[in-house]
This record gives C-alpha cells, structure tokens and sequence, in this order.
C-alpha cells in the first residue's frame, strides 16, 4: 500500500465501568482518502471517533499525526490538530440562526464587538458551497433535518487547517439528493488532501465512496482492507464474526395459537410518509418473534403505537382476536400488553424510587386492599421477582440506581412479568448490558415463552436476533420488509432486507 | 485507620439525616436560653398554633413538588377562601330583595369548594393544557388574590360573630376553640399530617405522586395516570389552603382580602428545609413538618427576642439557603459511599 498514513492510532484502549469498549485498537487513517468505520451497533465506533476527536479520553494507547506523536486531551486540542467531526445526533442551537451556528465559538471580533458581516457572507459563502443556498439568517429550528444536517456540515468547513473530517452516520437524515450532494463534497474535500473517517450503517454506500475499510467487532479492529478487493458479503462476514453459532431457542417448547396481531397499523409523519407503514404481523402464545431493523425502520415507534402511546395511530391490533385500537397506554396495558422500553433511563426506571417499589409500580393498584397497599403481599412478589431472574441485590429498599445496568433491566423485566402480559414487548433489551446479564435475559424470555406468552424482541445485534427468535421480521422505513422462519434465516438475508427501500 | 474512617462518614451521615430535627431542636434552646419563658406550656402551644398554619399549606406543597410541580396560589387561597366564608357570614347571600344567611358548617362547607375549584383548574392547566406549574399556579394566583379583593372592593370583613337570629353564630370556634386545652387548629394539623402520611405511604396514589415527578416518561409507560395524579395533588393543596384561609379568619374573626400573601413562600421553604428536591420524586411529610416548624419557632422566637423584622427576613433567607447546601452535601456523601461500597464488591 503506498497510501501514506495521516493518523495513526496504536493500541487505543478504552475502559468503561463494567466494559471494555476499546481492546487495543490499532486503527490508519490515510491521507486524502475516505477511511471507512464498520461495525455492529456497539462495536466501538463511536467511542474511537470520539477519542480522536478529543471528546473522550482514551485509558491508554498513542495517537500519531505524520509520524508524530501527538496528545488529544480535548476538543481544543484535537482541532489545533486539524481534526474535525461531525457527530451522529445533531448539535446545533435551533433558536439561532445559520450563520450563528455556523461561528459557534470561533467568532470573528471587530472593534471589540461580533463581526456578523463577515460571518453572514462567510456562511452564504459556504451553504452556496454545499450547494444549499439558505439565508444565512434563517433560525435552524426552521430547517428540516436533511438541510439541519448540511449546517452540520458547514461548521467544520470553516476550520481552515482541516486535515480530518470524522462523520459519524452523515447520511442517516439525508434525502437522496443530499447525499449525492455529500458525496460530490467528500470528493471534492479528498482533492484537496483531506482525509475523512467516515461511518456508516449503509453497505451500498460504502462500497460507492470508500478507499479503505476497517472493521470493528467487540471493541476490537478485525480487518482493515482496501475497498475495491471486498464486496457487502465480505463485510458482513467481517461484521458478525463466525464463531459457534449460539442458540437459546428450546425447539421442545409448544408454540400456539396467534394470540397477537395487527391490522395495518399506521403512523404518519410530520410533513407527509409514514413512520409505522401499514405493518400486518402477527405473534403465537409461546413464540418469541424477532423484530430487526436499523436505527430509524420504526421498530420503537410500532412498539409505542401498540402501546397506545401514540393515539392518532391508524388500524388496529387485536388480543386473542378481539379488535382494539389503541389509544390508552393504560388500557393497553389492561389489556395484557407489557413494554419494556428502549431507554432504560429515561423511560424504564424511577431513579429516585426503591428497587422494590419499581417492581411493584405497576400493580400497586391491585395491592390496595382495605384501605392500604398489602406490604406483605407486595414483599412475596418482590422476593419471589429477584429470585426468579436472578437479580444480585441487598436490601430491596436500596436505591435502583445502586444496581448495574443489567441488573437494573432484570428489575424492569420484573415489572411487567407482574403484570401477568399475554404478550411482552422487549425494546432493545440488551443494550447496553454486560454478557452475563444478557445471557440471564436471555434464559428469562425462553422461561417467559414457556409459559405460553407472546414475545416479540427488538434487536439490533444480528447474531442475537437469530439466536433467540423463533422467527424474525425485519423493518425497513416504517414497513415490514422480510419475515424469516428461524431455520431460513441467514445474516445476509436480515441485512439486505433491513436496506430494503433505502 | 481505614475502619474510623467510614465510622467518621456513618455518624456524620446520621448527623446529615438528622439536621432538619437537630437544627429544630437547637433553635428551641437557644431561644429558651434568651427568653425563659419560650419552654412553658403556654407559649409552646402559641408557637405550635402559629407553626401549625404554616405547616398545614406546606403539607399540600410538599405533595406537590414531590410530584414535580410547585403550587404558587395556596397564598390567594387562603385569601380568597377567607373572603368567601367572611362574605356569607357578613353579607349572606341576597336574592333581589331577600338576603339568605346559610348555618356555619354549611359556610365551611362551601368555602372549602374554593381550594377545591383553584386545586382542580391548576391541575387541568398543568396537565391537560400543558402549561408549566410555575406559569399555571401564578395565573392563579393573581385572579384569586383579584376575586378575594373584588369580594368586598378590597374592604375588610367585620365581626364574624354571626347573629344568634340568624343562626349563624359560632364560627370563631374554629379559631379559639379548644380539645383537651389543644387549640382546634392543632388538631386540625395533625388530622392533616396523618392524612398526608397515609397518602404517601399506603396508597398507590401515593407512590404513583413519587414516580411521577421522578421520571414521567417512565411512570407513563408503567400505566400510571399523570393527569389524575396530578390534579390530585394540586386539589389537596387547594383543600390544605381553603382550611389555613377558614381557620385564620375565625382567628380573627375578620376576613381581609391580603390574607395569606407570600405564605407560599413560607410553604415551599418549609417543604425544602425537611428534605423535598424541588426536580420532584424526592420528599417525606415528617421532614416538611419539621421544616414547617423551624419556620413558626424562628417567627416567633425572633419576635420574642425583639429582633427587628427586618433582620428576620435577612435570617430566614439565610437558613433557608445554608439547609439547600447541606442537603447537596449529603447527597454527595452518600453517592461518595455507595460508590465506596461497589468498588469494596
């Protein structure tokens, strides 16, 4: 390879409490080339990005700039290296204005006072560029999204010794158009000696617009190859690892009846298409259905329109073939429905409330008897919930958040087997845990599916998805785009369904 | 040397938990060491009664903050409610050429329904309109301040004796009337204490006001009812005030229209003295009752002491600050152990 090497990254280790999210990374970015970045969800992307940027401090390991050793401590220090970076979520200030955005913190000053003259034609300069000629003086929050995005874009157009671009998922809110727009830029960035790092979720677009590719699986660097020696198989090869195939699927277990259906349920989204696109599916007592998707194919946003959390939803559901639209998330819940949420913090646990108390926050209604909440009742349940899913505990009164996350997801868990669901929705319930927790989850769905309930699991690791589910459906932009009997499905067929429509 | 160490944390970690009674505790003595009669029977049950009407309004506003609002209209309550009650008893109520005169629990009865109506329309504006607390309970608070002095063009009510022909005698009862040498509003509090202890503690509507304001979102999706819980809070706190406004004017036995301005000050400080975290989620009625009581006890000891009511404020305010800092510190301290403790595992 006679590419020359701009950055170097050598044994980059990074530990987090509880995991390791960078196992001695070595990693090239090579001049005035596209450097893409694969891997699975949690592979360790972000975090590595995050480092070279100067966001995160890396627990050990060496960075190199032409040779030279060179300190990343923070942003400040990342960018006087020329080292810029698009993040995955937008940051911008939507009540301000392009221009303002575009000069957040790298202000001109004249006579001791903003020079906005200068950074309004400097940022018309720079959308004309990216050929999105908006008033500099429009406030962003009345952007959409796509054109929010090339503001993104924009701010690190103006750092003038840029000599890395890290984009993190650019094209994840970007319309067709848009991309072929980044595209031509990249192009035009590479010609000008600069290198990207570039990640992405989108295989077809690597293989349009990348020199090398690294990929990146359990916090470890795989392979690193040059593009035009692989093709999408290779990658997802390289991706998911081989390995034994793992499988908690009890094929002795009786599935049933449906017990669980939807009827073209459809949510629309704001300024026209459809988030949840008219999605038929259907669940039996006993079976746990995989739900597979990208970020962003609708999965959550199913999961909530059944729970009632979105009551303009369109078509309807039923329970044991009795039809309900679902409005009420309480009913939902009555019904038999349970939900355990993607967002462990913000949406699963009261972080200011006992570990017992999130238990039983569900049912504390039915433990109201004579005018007082039968504690002794609500202890069995609690006792009989921790030793069923194995929760490491003390006292059940401490606090929630004095437990590790996969303890803390078991407690969520714990609340809705009280519920006594027909069916259980787990949204991403591994995210985030360590092994032996996941491995815990997992023996709980096969003893919940046993007992004759409907699961259905949302996941975005390709290798659990396949190794718990009785059978999966993928999702891809709101609609349901493949359904796979667990001894048809292979990795390959998950992924290019999930890219179907894209 | 590492063992004395964490003895050091747990007894001034009990110390930290105990402040609020500790602290309640030194104020009495120290003003029982300046003015020795502070201690006699007597003037402790003056400064109960006193303490108690701050206390009852603080017992509806820690249920509120715990739920994650704030109710800044108890004080307009109060005044309105006296309004309304005085206005019966005074004025009655005239039909063209008829003046109606209604008996003195039906009065009661009926002033209550004004912390019920403010209670209910503050928790229909928060919940179903979406309009922030703050916003709602300060709307709130002018219009009810607005009727309480719209009632009698701002004059006050009189001797609300009531006319034995009438037949509506007997309200300053409420206010002067005694049980076993107890003031009745007294017992009133502590009526209300119990209520609010067993809400808290042995409902599930109570546990649901906890996880409300401890992570919304969270007790949404758990099937909890945001909207019912919180317009329950904001009517008890409604209620809690009408019953502060009944009992002041039969104090009295007068109604002014200014009645209660800035008390909700002296509820929402009563509440965070014992412990409530204004984000919500956070709170216990014992503590605000406590908190309630260092307000009442430095009122009046620093009255005895004949501090100038100037330099009271200027105190208050400093108590009520240097309480938020210890409750930061304890929190620290006790993250500061538990991480302790799992790094020990």
């Amino acid at each position: 390879m006679s590419d020359k090497i701009l950055l170097k990254a050598r044994q980059v280790l990074k530990q987090y409490p509880g995991t390791r999210a960078l196992d001695c990374v070595d990693f090239n970015t090579y001049e005035g080339k596209v450097n893409v970045l694969i891997g699975e969800n949690g592979a360790g992307k972000s975090t590595l990005m995050k480092i070279c940027a100067g966001v995160e401090q890396a627990t050990s390991g060496k960075f190199y700039i032409n040779d030279q050793l060179v300190s990343l401590k923070n942003t400040k220090e990342a960018q006087a290296h020329g080292i810029g970076i698009i993040y995955q979520e937008l940051n911008l200030f939507p009540e301000l204005n392009v221009a303002q955005n575009i000069f957040m913190a790298k202000e001109e000053m004249k006579n001791g006072m903003l020079n906005n003259k200068y950074h309004h034609l400097e940022a018309t300069k720079i959308m004309n560029k990216l050929e999105h000629a908006i008033d500099s003086n429009t406030l962003v929050k009345n952007l959409r999204v796509g054109q929010q995005q090339i503001v993104e874009i924009a701010k690190t157009m103006i750092q003038d010794n840029l000599k890395i671009l890290i984009m993190d998922e650019p094209t994840s809110s970007l319309s067709n158009s848009e991309v072929e727009i980044l595209f031509r830029l990249i192009d035009e960035l590479k010609s000008q000696g600069i290198s990207i790092i570039y990640i992405s979720h989108r295989l077809e677009e690597i293989m349009k617009i990348g020199d090398y590719v690294t990929v990146l699986r359990d916090g470890k660097v795989i392979e690193e190859e040059k593009v035009q020696s692989i093709d999408v198989p290779w990658i997802v090869r390289k991706m998911v690892g081989k390995g034994t195939k793992q499988t908690y699927i009890d094929h002795d277990k009786i599935i049933g009846d449906i017990i669980f259906e939807t009827h073209d349920l459809s949510l629309g989204k704001l300024g026209g298409g459809y988030l949840v696109d008219h999605v038929n599916l259907n669940v039996k007592a006993g079976e746990v259905l995989g739900l597979y998707g990208l970020m962003g194919a609708g999965r959550t946003e199913l999961i909530e329109s059944i729970m009632g959390l979105h009551p303009e939803v369109d078509g309807a559901i039923s329970i044991n073939g009795k039809k309900i639209i679902p409005r009420n998330n309480k009913q939902q819940i009555a019904n038999g429905l349970g939900h355990i949420p993607e967002d462990r913090q913000g949406e699963g646990l009261i972080q200011t409330m006992s570990i017992e108390k999130n238990i039983t926050l569900s049912i504390l209604e039915k433990l109201y008897r004579w005018l007082r909440i039968d504690t002794k009742k609500e202890k069995d349940y609690v006792k009989n919930i921790v030793s069923k899913l194995y929760i490491k505990v003390g006292d059940h009164k401490n606090s929630i958040m004095s437990l590790s996350g996969g303890n803390q997801q078991k407690v969520v868990i714990g609340k809705w087997m009280l519920t006594k669901p027909k069916v259980l929705f787990m949204d991403e319930p591994t995210r985030g845990i360590d092994v032996g927790a996941k491995e815990d989850v997992f023996k709980i769905m096969n003893e919940l599916s046993k007992e004759g309930i409907g699961i259905i699991f949302v996941g975005s690791d390709l290798k659990e998805v396949i190794s718990v589910s009785d059978r999966i459906i993928v999702m891809s932009n709101g609609a349901v785009t493949g359904t796979f009997s667990n001894n048809e499905v292979t990795e390959q067929l998950l992924v290019d369904s999930s890219y179907a429509g894209h | 040397m590492k063992k004395s160490n964490i003895q050091n944390v747990s007894i001034s970690m009990v110390l930290l938990k105990g402040r609020t009674l500790i602290a309640l505790i030194v104020i009495i003595l120290v003003f029982s060491m300046i003015s020795p009669g502070f201690l006699s029977a007597k003037s402790l049950i003056l400064v109960t009664k006193h303490s108690a009407i701050t206390t009852i309004i603080a017992l509806g506003m820690t249920l509120v903050i715990i739920s994650g609002g704030i109710d800044l209209s108890v004080g307009s309550i109060i005044g309105l409610t006296a309004m309304i009650s005085g206005g019966l008893i005074y004025k009655g109520i005239i039909f063209g050429e008829y003046t109606v005169f209604l008996s003195i629990p039906l009065i009661i009865i009926l002033s209550l329904f004004v912390g019920i109506v403010i209670g209910f329309l503050n928790g229909w504006l928060i919940s179903y309109m979406k309009v922030p607390a703050f916003i709602a309970t300060l709307g709130t608070m002018y219009v009810a301040r607005g009727a309480a002095l719209l009632r009698s063009g701002g004059e006050t009510f009189p001797n609300l004796s009531g006319k034995s022909e009438l037949g509506n005698t007997g309200f300053e009862l409420l206010g002067a009337g005694t049980f076993l040498n107890i003031p009745y509003s007294i017992w009133i509090m502590v009526l209300l204490i119990f209520l609010a202890i067993y809400v808290t503690k042995k409902t599930p509507l109570g546990w649901h006001i906890f996880a409300v304001g401890g992570n919304e979102r969270a007790a949404k999706l758990s099937g909890i009812e945001i909207r019912k819980t919180k317009i329950f809070v904001y009517i008890f706190s409604g209620v809690c005030a009408s019953i502060v406004g009944l009992i002041v004017a039969s104090q009295l036995v007068a109604a002014h229209p200014a009645t209660g301005e800035t008390w909700e000050m002296n509820a929402i400080a009563a509440a965070v003295l014992g412990g409530t975290s204004m984000s919500g989620g956070v709170g216990t009625i014992g503590g605000t009752v406590i908190g309630g009581f260092i307000i009442g006890v430095l009122n009046d000891g620093m009255v005895m002491m004949g501090i100038s009511s100037f330099w009271q404020m200027v105190i208050k305010g400093m108590v009520i600050v240097i309480a938020v800092i210890t409750d930061m510190s304890q929190r620290k301290l006790q993250a500061k152990m538990a991480l302790a403790q799992q790094v020990k595992d």
